[in-house]
């Protein structure tokens, strides 16, 4: 996966929108956002991160800096453990080029040192939105780690990974009726990218658009 | 007092969800934590580590602190990827429908008798 083939393959299916949400980093996003472009693709600067409770939220921004901003913020948070590469794999940085242009040295999939409980204020800070990820999951979820969504959250969308799950999980977990549910295809792989099956309504085709409709609760 | 990891799968008292590349490693002890990246600073070397994580980042987690062995706890099941991992990392895989506590006290009974 390079940016380019992301955005040619983004192409390819017919994809209006893509966001990038590498875990605990936005190092890609530029790479990424201009390979788009040349794609007529619009691509959202993001993130997937991971807190303290080990729970895996997907970040997304309005403006590439305040993405570039905030992943500063979450790498001076990371514990500072080497990555293995034979263990992990790579955490190459790409350059607009589409060329590697540096490696992330600390461990990315590592727990970042801060706490689901405010990150929504954390992530509108930066001009961005925050949902939780895959809720449907039995590890790394919101509530398969924290074992409840708390009564005092901010969110407005939530992202299910099986809609299937979808019903009973609205039953357990009443918090998601209000929630915008989303479903994406979480591609580690370019093959894993998925056709443009679902859809969401925007008043308009820009990042701003995007992160208005998942921000506008039922 | 410490026993091997094939000493440990002969008690039955775990089911054999992989066996690992070398069985003849030592336990020395237990380790028991959810959060993987507890785990990955604080398992010590050599020990069984009883958690109800069956993800495949168990697995790398269980090959960077070297332990000798993951008991999944409470019934929790590996999944595909996880399963295809271990057996790639040659990790010893055990499964219980003991809860965490339970499944580490039985390893501890037999490393202290």
């Amino acid at each position: 996966m390079t940016p380019a083939n992301i955005a040619g393959m983004a192409a390819i299916k017919g994809l209006d929108v893509i966001a990038v949400t590498d875990h605990n980093s936005c190092k890609n996003c530029p790479a990424v956002l201009a390979a788009a472009e040349e794609y007529g693709i619009l691509a959202i600067p993001g993130m997937e991160i991971n807190t303290s409770e080990e729970v895996h939220a997907v970040c997304l921004f309005e403006e590439l800096k305040a993405a570039m901003e905030f992943d500063a913020y979450v790498y001076d948070r990371l514990f500072p453990f080497p990555n293995k590469e034979e263990i992990f794999g790579r955490q190459q940085i790409y350059n607009t080029d589409d060329q590697v242009c540096g490696t992330v040295p600390n461990l990315l999939i590592n727990a970042a040192d801060i706490s689901f409980e405010g990150l929504w204020e954390l992530v509108r800070g930066y001009g961005g939105i925050m949902f939780p990820a895959h809720v449907d999951k039995t590890a790394n979820s919101l509530i398969a780690n924290l074992g409840f969504i708390p009564p005092d959250s901010k969110f407005t969308a939530a992202e299910v990974k099986d809609l299937k799950k979808l019903h009973p999980l609205k039953k357990a977990n009443p918090y998601l009726e209000s929630c915008r549910i989303i479903s994406n295809s979480d591609a580690h792989y370019l093959e894993h990218i998925h056709e443009p099956e679902l859809t969401l309504q925007v008043e308009e085709k820009s990042v701003k658009g995007v992160l208005q409709a998942l921000m506008n609760m039922k | 007092m410490t026993m091997t990891v094939e000493e440990l799968i002969g008690k039955e008292l775990f089911k054999v969800v992989a066996e690992g590349d070398d069985l003849s490693r030592q336990v020395t002890g237990i380790f028991c934590c959810d959060l993987l990246s507890v785990a990955m600073g604080r398992a010590p070397s050599d020990s069984a580590w009883v958690t109800v994580m069956g993800n495949v980042n168990t697995i790398a987690v269980a090959t960077l602190a070297d332990v000798s062995c993951v008991i999944l706890a409470e019934g929790a099941q590996a999944d595909e990827m996880c399963l295809a991992r271990a057996r790639q990392q040659g990790v010893t895989l055990l499964a219980t429908e003991e809860p965490v506590f339970e499944a580490a006290l039985r390893v501890h009974e037999l490393i202290h008798g």
